[in-house]
């Protein structure tokens, strides 16, 4: 009889071990950015582009990676938008058949798991054949591809989740599939909507594998879709390794403001969905 | 035999009061049958028998149930050895993923019992008089040579004594889950039975069955009494009169009356009871 | 009313272009890779390609073995270390924690998931790698840090939200009738995970832990940044490897300059996208039939 108890209590601190370790990893991540990053965190580093040369040159900042990250997670979000919106909703079951709609979240799931590098080297390919150079244009597409399965998925629960009655109130009053659509569902469906999309913004604007091909680096700010752009993943993963501490300083600064957009980005999508949720019916 | 008592019991779901101050002395080696209209705490009061109402997480539990006089809710108490000593069967039965074979050999596995102690309860049965007349064919279930093994007799003794053994006793390693719902009740029963209770709960146990495997689980009861306490719930009235000696009637968490059979049946003292036992609601 | 129905079928029309747009892509996405592969199928087969260990660009020799040996080494490293860690955490979730335990650590997990993979790899350089190096020279080996075992934790830090959170919804799945019976017979509960829960979650548990093998398959970033990037078959735990997305990452440079570079990595990158898209097909399947069960 003891020995059985003596078991569970040994797994179960087992478990709870387990447990702290995630927990206390997390803390560990949160932590070590926040501290290397906070001693370089400054103005001017957070306005300023780097000057002469960003493997050598010791002054300025990273602005130029801040910049460059948010137009290209906004650009890519915005074409992730375009195309998950409407799949989203053509997925529901007025639309699509039962196999249809399968294959096409197969499909997605695979997408899902794909290395955003694969799309980076896809990408590369594609930009390749058009003849375009690594530039901010380049990277919002392949961006907007790594986006587009998360995104989808999320919104498709979302539209998933919007109650059949809802729907068939509406289409008791003759509405086309449009006018429900647009009138019911979207409106329901909102929160979950923007989560989605906030939610990809934060992925997209970490992900480093697919836009080191495409994107480019520089030292400026780009100024036409063109010009090749910076990035803040891609600021610390060039600006770690080099011997001179005030490079690396950019690297811990970039990699803290990287973080913080990211978690910002997770908080919003949660407080976002929940603001939203009082037009809808549950 | 254990004396269940039960003494100021109250139950609570969250703020709801689901079982009120309930008092009272289950008599021994008798079926006591729980009735009442539904959501009245039948199944509650059934389950603070065997501390299974604990596994809802909001649930909050005053006063004592005493079984051979010590308080069952009492933080020193055994859990584990409360259960085996008091059996449940659920309303729906619900077969472990495991072969019959295991199914019947679980609890007496768990409890870490050894081959003596097995032969021993065996023997313990067979010498039971009452119990030659329950079920003849354990007299049929002969002690082998102390090579073979006792798990296997004692399988093949529980499933006599539930009246399963005829049926399965050429596909003991099949899955249990391709039995039929009326098998596996019995089932259920029998793997209750080897764990050699001194009590059995049954909660609504031939509801989910057909009329013929109802009539065996009530014949199966009825010989049962011989050696354990039987407390069933049940919402068929005629089921009660058929088989309770002794019946408890709760009305909205509360005990009304309780009393031998044919008191509560023909001349209740109650008007709720009346009514309840007239039909008049249900 | 008739331009109602036109504004109608024409959002079906886009809707179902779009629909078609992302079934296909899946679909693009190998042939384009695989059009661009060509050129080095033309000249190598492909068993030669992935078992030989030669890997000089310059000569034209494009031996895969090192790199799938790496990759497949640090991915079972990281599974060795996180499935226990995963299995015993989601146990622990599902069966013995509150549900507002539970609610709390939902996003505390989804937030680790979140961290982006180069945050992971700056983390890795600054606290694992001088761990592993210091490790190292404990037991005598002259490792600088940046190696397999480094790799391993990293990526497997990286999997725990997927497995964890996939494992809990499974382990959650299982009917609470299963529990309550063996709970009835006098089990303890860690005896019902053991016999009952586990079993009845045996399938969905594998495919989310196929889901974190796919996961930490395909991770560039972190692990190029701790794992030492030398293109030889590792031979310990504190030897540098070299997998299969971090050789794509590292060489995207040089590849348009020498003959044949840019084929070969683009096969690397095909052959990740196929074993990697294969996994998380065959997870999700069993998913999708392990929650149609309940």
């Amino acid at each position: 009889m003891r020995a059985r108890r003596l078991e569970e209590a040994v797994f179960k601190g087992l478990m709870l071990a387990s447990l702290g370790l995630v927990l206390l990893v997390l803390v560990a991540i949160i932590m070590v950015v926040v501290v290397r990053g906070a001693s370089s965190l400054s103005l001017s580093m957070i306005f300023q582009t780097p000057k002469g040369g960003y493997y050598l040159g010791k002054e300025g900042g990273i602005a130029n990676a801040i910049v460059g990250s948010l137009y290209l997670a906004i650009g890519g979000s915005t074409l992730a938008i375009l195309l998950s919106l409407p799949t989203a909703l053509a997925l529901q079951r007025e639309y699509t058949g039962r196999r249809v709609a399968t294959v096409t979240r197969l499909c997605l799931d695979a997408l899902w798991g794909i290395p955003s590098i694969v799309y980076g080297a896809f990408g590369f390919v594609v930009m390749r054949y058009f003849g375009l150079s690594a530039s901010l244009l380049a990277g919002i597409l392949v961006l907007s591809l790594v986006m587009l399965p998360i995104m989808a998925r999320a919104m498709e629960e979302a539209v998933r989740m919007v109650p059949l009655q809802l729907k068939e109130i509406s289409y008791a009053t003759g509405a086309t599939r449009l006018e429900t659509t647009m009138a019911v569902v979207l409106k329901q469906a909102l929160p979950g909507m923007i989560t989605a999309a906030v939610l990809a913004f934060g992925r997209g604007i970490g992900d480093a594998a697919s836009i080191l091909f495409t994107a480019g680096y520089t030292d400026y700010i780009p100024r036409s879709l063109l010009d090749p752009a910076a990035s803040l993943p891609l600021a610390v993963f060039f600006q770690l390794g080099t011997p001179y501490p005030e490079v690396q300083r950019r690297a811990y600064a970039a990699a803290l403001i990287l973080l913080i957009i990211v978690l910002l980005a997770s908080l919003a999508a949660r407080l976002l969905g929940l603001r939203f949720s009082k037009h809808i019916i549950k | 035999m254990p004396h269940i008592s039960l003494r100021g019991l109250n139950i609570y779901y969250g703020r709801h009061n689901a079982l009120r101050d309930v008092t009272v002395d289950i008599p021994d080696a008798r079926i006591t049958a729980i009735i009442g209209p539904s959501g009245c705490g039948k199944t509650t009061l059934l389950k603070s028998l065997n501390r299974l109402v604990e596994l809802n997480e909001e649930v909050k539990v005053e006063g004592e149930v005493l079984i051979d006089g010590q308080n069952i809710y009492d933080p020193q108490a055994d859990v584990l050895a409360l259960r085996k000593k008091v059996g449940f069967l659920s309303q729906k039965p619900y077969p472990l993923p495991m072969s019959i074979y295991d199914n019947i050999a679980y609890g007496p596995r768990i409890h870490r019992m050894k081959q003596p102690q097995i032969l021993q309860q065996i023997e313990d049965l067979r010498e039971s008089p009452d119990l030659a007349q329950l079920a003849p064919e354990i007299a049929r279930v002969g002690i082998r040579s102390k090579k073979s093994d006792a798990m296997d007799l004692l399988v093949e003794c529980y499933l006599r004594m539930a009246g399963l053994w005829q049926e399965v006793k050429d596909r003991l390693d099949d899955p249990a889950a391709g039995l039929s719902v009326g098998q596996q009740q019995r089932l259920a029963l029998a793997r209750a039975l080897a764990v050699e209770p001194e009590a059995i709960l049954a909660d609504e146990p031939t509801s989910a069955l057909d009329p013929i495997s109802a009539q065996l689980i009530e014949q199966q009861f009825e010989f049962l009494k011989e050696k354990y306490t039987i407390v069933v719930v049940t919402h068929i009235l005629r089921q009660a009169r058929r088989i309770a000696d002794y019946v408890l009637f709760l009305y909205l968490g509360e005990l009304v009356e309780h009393g031998p059979a044919e008191e509560v049946f023909s001349s209740p003292r109650d008007e709720r009871t009346r009514a309840y036992v007239a039909g008049d609601f249900s | 009313m008739r331009w109602r129905r036109i504004k109608d079928s024409a959002a079906t029309k886009s809707m179902r272009l779009a629909l078609a747009l992302v079934n296909s892509l899946l679909v693009l996405l190998v042939l384009g890779l695989f059009a661009k592969s060509r050129p080095i199928l033309a000249r190598v087969s492909i068993l030669d390609l992935l078992l030989s260990s030669s890997w000089h660009p310059l000569r034209g020799e494009f031996g895969f073995f090192p790199f799938i040996v790496g990759t497949l080494a640090v991915t079972a490293m990281a599974m060795i270390l996180a499935i226990p860690v995963c299995l015993l955490s989601a146990i622990y979730l599902s069966e013995y924690a509150h549900r507002r335990l539970r609610e709390l650590v939902r996003p505390v997990i989804d937030l680790l998931a979140g961290i982006p993979s180069v945050i992971y790899g700056f983390w890795g350089v600054i606290v694992v790698v001088p761990l592993v190096r210091a490790l190292g020279h404990a037991v005598g080996s002259p490792t600088t840090g940046y190696s397999l075992l480094s790799g391993g934790v990293i990526l497997a830090i990286m999997v725990f939200p997927i497995i964890i959170s996939v494992s809990t919804d499974v382990l959650q799945s299982v009917p609470a009738e299963a529990t309550e019976t063996s709970l009835a017979l006098g089990a303890t509960r860690w005896e019902t995970v053991k016999h009952v829960v586990l079993r009845g979650a045996l399938r969905g548990l594998m495919a989310a832990i196929v889901l974190g093998f796919a996961r930490a398959f395909g991770e560039t970033m972190a692990v190029l940044m701790v794992v030492g990037n030398v293109p030889k078959v590792p031979t310990s735990l504190f030897d540098p490897a070299y997998p299969l997305p971090a050789l794509i990452a590292n060489n995207y440079g040089e590849m348009m300059s020498i003959p044949l570079y840019d084929s070969a990595l683009m096969l690397a990158a095909l052959v990740l996208l196929v074993v990697v898209a294969g996994f998380n097909l065959g997870a999700h399947l069993v998913l999708l039939r392990v929650e149609r069960r309940y």
